[in-house]
């Protein structure tokens, strides 16, 4: 398979943010039935309406706002779900710095468009030299906000339509996702290395330490890269 | 201030300005070429991770294998018969719906 980056030349090869939104339009409606799952979760763990679509927006990651989530809505505590959260959301450190150099303009539009970031609008506009296509993640990142936080709306006020995503399969959409996309990068030895390096990590890690760790670790298998500079 | 409101708050503050870190700390500042090329390595290795953790990760740590290893292998197949990225997501989706509907 050809990556993202590469399925849409029309004319002169440069993408539009247009193409990131139909380049993450297949991945946006599983996010948007893990939105009502999350609202109906949030909802039932006493959360009210609005600080669930609050939370949609501003933190925008789901596997952090899960883990608060169910720790507050089973009872555990205020600094446990906190922690717990920026664990997982420390993975956020790397995958920033590796889309650093993508942004432009003054300093608040990067931190903006850095608040577009998660897994899966990242995973969709990487490039072949290793960079990420700033339009492509900015589209994909929109589209995915949108899906996000309109199915967060919904599961808070009318969960109980909604099917239940995981019974849809739509949980391993993601993994299968996250591999398509590391596939055409693995070509290259150093980095089918790293990817190597990366996974026997992140397997290594998961059964000691608290979930979000293992990706932050992960990320010191790009040192394989650092040994012979290009 | 309820611990909801609190957790909302420090969460999203929190996760705003880590993702923020890299764009205004490195922005316009080319990184001395062996840093660039272990930038250009992070991909491979935490799409790695993700796939790892996606995949086999519990609500609490550790691993669960469950229905989607059976997805993640649909998906593996479809991408060794060059299907596009849309029928590699469906297939690990179906199969991993399927297997859940039978057993």
């Amino acid at each position: 398979m050809r990556r993202l980056a590469d399925t849409h030349p029309p004319g002169p090869g440069r993408r539009t943010y247009l193409d990131g939104v139909r380049a993450a339009a297949p991945i946006g409606v599983a996010a948007l039935a893990f939105g009502v799952s999350f609202g109906v979760l949030a909802r039932s763990a006493g959360m009210g309406r609005v600080a669930p679509m609050v939370m949609s927006v501003t933190t925008f990651a789901g596997s952090a706002q899960f883990a608060v989530v169910s720790i507050l809505g089973a009872g555990g505590g205020l600094a446990t779900a906190i922690v717990a959260a920026v664990l997982l959301n420390l993975r956020y450190g790397p995958i920033g710095l590796s889309a650093a150099t993508t942004f432009e303009g003054p300093w608040w539009r990067r931190v903006l468009a850095a608040q577009l970031i998660v897994d899966e609008s990242w995973a969709i506009s990487q490039r072949d030299d290793g960079r990420l296509d700033r339009h492509l993640l900015v589209g994909a990142g929109l589209l995915l906000l949108v899906c996000w936080t309109a199915g967060t709306a919904v599961g808070t006020l009318a969960g109980d339509l909604v099917a239940d995503p995981e019974s849809l399969g739509l949980d391993a959409a993601f993994p299968a996702l996250f591999l398509a996309l590391l596939w055409p990068q693995v070509r290259e030895r150093s980095r089918l290395l790293a990817a190597l390096g990366g996974g026997a990590i992140a397997l290594a890690l998961m059964p000691f330490t608290g979930p979000g760790v293992p990706i932050v670790a992960a990320s010191l298998a790009c040192l394989i890269g650092a040994r012979r500079p290009r | 201030m309820s611990a909801v409101w609190i957790s909302v708050l420090v969460v999203g503050l929190a996760t705003i300005s880590i993702k923020a870190a890299g764009p205004l700390l490195l922005a316009r500042r080319t990184p001395p070429p062996r840093a660039q090329a272990a930038l250009e390595h992070l991909a491979p290795a935490l799409l790695a991770a993700l796939v790892v953790t996606q995949a086999l990760g519990g609500d609490n740590g550790g691993f669960t294998i469950d229905a989607r290893i059976a997805g993640l292998a649909a998906g593996a197949a479809a991408l060794l018969l060059r299907a596009p990225l849309l029928a590699v997501i469906t297939a690990a989706a179906v199969t991993a719906a399927l297997v859940r509907l039978i057993a």
